[in-house]
């Protein structure tokens, strides 16, 4: 049987003043998969997801998300939308005013304003997110005291607390050393089977994509150029592709 | 049109947008109360001490400075008057806004554009909040209600710090002083400085968030962020008083 697609983006354009960084992109995610997009610096890695979630506005094209069309939805159905879909940003964006728990509590309790949530239940939310990365104990910590790795992985564990059906990652392994970039891609293997998501991970770490994602596609010259699995693409004779693996 | 005078059109363009946002976005619910107040707390409480210790000294060297003028043409009797006058009028509301286009301007273009850089803006817009009303509303609307609370209290605490210097050279008592600055001011004084103060607030916010909320090129385009906030909300506040004092004469409040 053939798997539902939950992520579809069609003849997708965006360009900032002359640079055009996508264009005619075309992808589609079913659910449960994980696929990884990868890219020279400045190909539109970034701004693909950042495009999904409507973060960036793109010129034309089409994004279904979930069944919706995210460029159609009003302020409302985006905010309802978003909170099925989970971002890790590269610069992991906690909050350097908050504490790790206040970090954690802010989607939560933003996207369920008309829910009554009651402290006691944020506040297993909040530790159960806080144990699936194993940082229970930096709770109280502010994010200017926390490690480059430990940052990550509160920023993961704010992006599961919702529990997202969709993850998008954005260079998840950036700026860490190679035992901290294992584990990162250690974890989010995890998180993929324990929660059971979809996900986009972008990425220039081939150990990261070559761990975590089902399959890779290649981005060159702002369309989607090759699909296909990360050996396959390894053993692949066309030079745009072998230069990445070279 | 050359380069400069582009960028200042098309800077006063932005920023007018950015006004107008400001008052579709603020009036509209959902209102963010929580950090209105917050915003409040860290604009006014926090800037207390910093105003507190200005107004003090600018009373005393005020009165200091003027007593050698008028003790020239035997009128060292009107010091108090004189001085308060100036004071409450012109000097304090301009300096507690100079004061506090430094301190909140430069602090607000600084923290929303390492927001921006840091994506934090972003990670509040996937949050399903509005970062724009979150953040900008909640810091402008803070400065325009805490700027006039803090230069009402600086109006105080210079007639004090006055009090003083009238008594460094001379010997006028307690009442006597406050005799003679209450006699000379009237609400045709008070008033329109109070006014104004609120407009000096609105311009400080307004600058501050509009710099830093906009900031490009990473860590460089922050400390630009913060200095441009400064100069350019110093700038404003003295265009205000300038339009604010054209007012008043025009009323007939002088």
């Amino acid at each position: 049987m053939e798997k539902e697609a939950v992520i579809t983006v069609e003849h997708l354009y965006k360009s900032f003043g002359s640079n055009h960084v996508l264009k005619d992109f075309s992808m589609k995610v079913n659910r449960g998969d994980n696929i990884a997009v990868l890219g020279k610096s400045g190909s539109g890695k970034s701004v693909l997801i950042k495009c999904i979630i409507r973060l960036n506005e793109p010129e034309e094209g089409r994004i279904e998300l979930l069944g919706e069309d995210v460029l159609a939805l009003n302020h409302d159905g985006l905010d309802e939308l978003r909170s099925k879909v989970g971002f890790l940003f590269q610069s992991n964006a906690l909050y350097d005013s908050m504490t790790v728990r206040e970090n954690l509590e802010f989607p939560l309790r933003r996207h369920r304003v008309k829910q009554e949530l009651t402290d006691k239940f944020v506040e297993e939310m909040v530790i159960e997110a806080l144990q699936n990365v194993g940082l229970e104990h930096t709770i109280d910590m502010m994010p200017a005291e926390l490690s480059g790795g430990m940052r990550k992985r509160i920023a993961l564990a704010r992006t599961l607390i919702l529990k997202p059906e969709i993850i998008l990652y954005d260079e998840p392994t950036t700026g860490l050393d190679p035992i901290t970039s294992r584990e990162i891609s250690d974890l989010i293997n995890a998180i993929q089977l324990k929660y059971q998501t979809t996900s986009i991970i972008i990425s220039h770490d081939m150990s990261c994509i070559r761990a975590t994602a089902d399959k890779v596609i290649m981005l060159i010259d702002g369309r989607c150029y090759a699909l296909d699995t990360f050996e396959a693409l390894q053993a692949s004779e066309d030079s745009k592709i072998k230069s990445f693996f070279s | 049109m050359n380069k400069l005078s582009q960028y200042f059109f098309e800077e006063t363009g932005q920023l007018t947008r950015f006004a107008m946002r400001f008052f579709s976005q603020g009036l509209r619910p959902r209102y963010e109360w929580r950090e209105f107040l917050r915003q409040c707390y860290w604009i006014g409480y926090k800037s207390l001490t910093l105003v507190a210790i200005t107004a003090f000294i600018m009373g005393l060297v005020m009165t200091i400075q003027s007593r050698p003028t008028l003790v020239e043409f035997g009128a060292e009797s009107m010091l108090p008057a004189m001085v308060s006058v100036s004071l409450i009028r012109e000097i304090s509301p301009v300096i507690t806004a100079l004061i506090c286009a430094g301190k909140i301007g430069s602090g607000m273009g600084a923290e929303l554009g390492s927001m921006r850089v840091t994506e934090q803006i972003d990670a509040m817009e996937v949050s399903g909040t509005n970062p724009f009303k979150y953040l900008v509303v909640t810091r402008i609307a803070a400065a325009t209600l805490m700027l006039p609370i803090l230069s009402s209290l600086s109006n105080a605490i210079s007639l004090y710090g006055s009090f003083l210097g009238v008594n460094i050279r001379g010997n006028v008592s307690w009442s006597l002083y406050w005799i003679q600055v209450y006699d000379v001011l009237s609400f045709g004084d008070l008033v329109p400085s109070l006014v104004k103060t609120f407009f000096f607030g609105f311009a400080i916010g307004l600058v501050g968030c509009y710099k830093g909320y906009y900031s490009k090129k990473g860590t460089e385009g922050v400390g630009r962020s913060a200095n441009e906030a400064v100069v350019v909300a110093s700038l404003l506040v003295f265009i205000i008083d300038l339009i604010a004092v054209q007012i008043t004469d025009l009323l007939g409040l002088t």
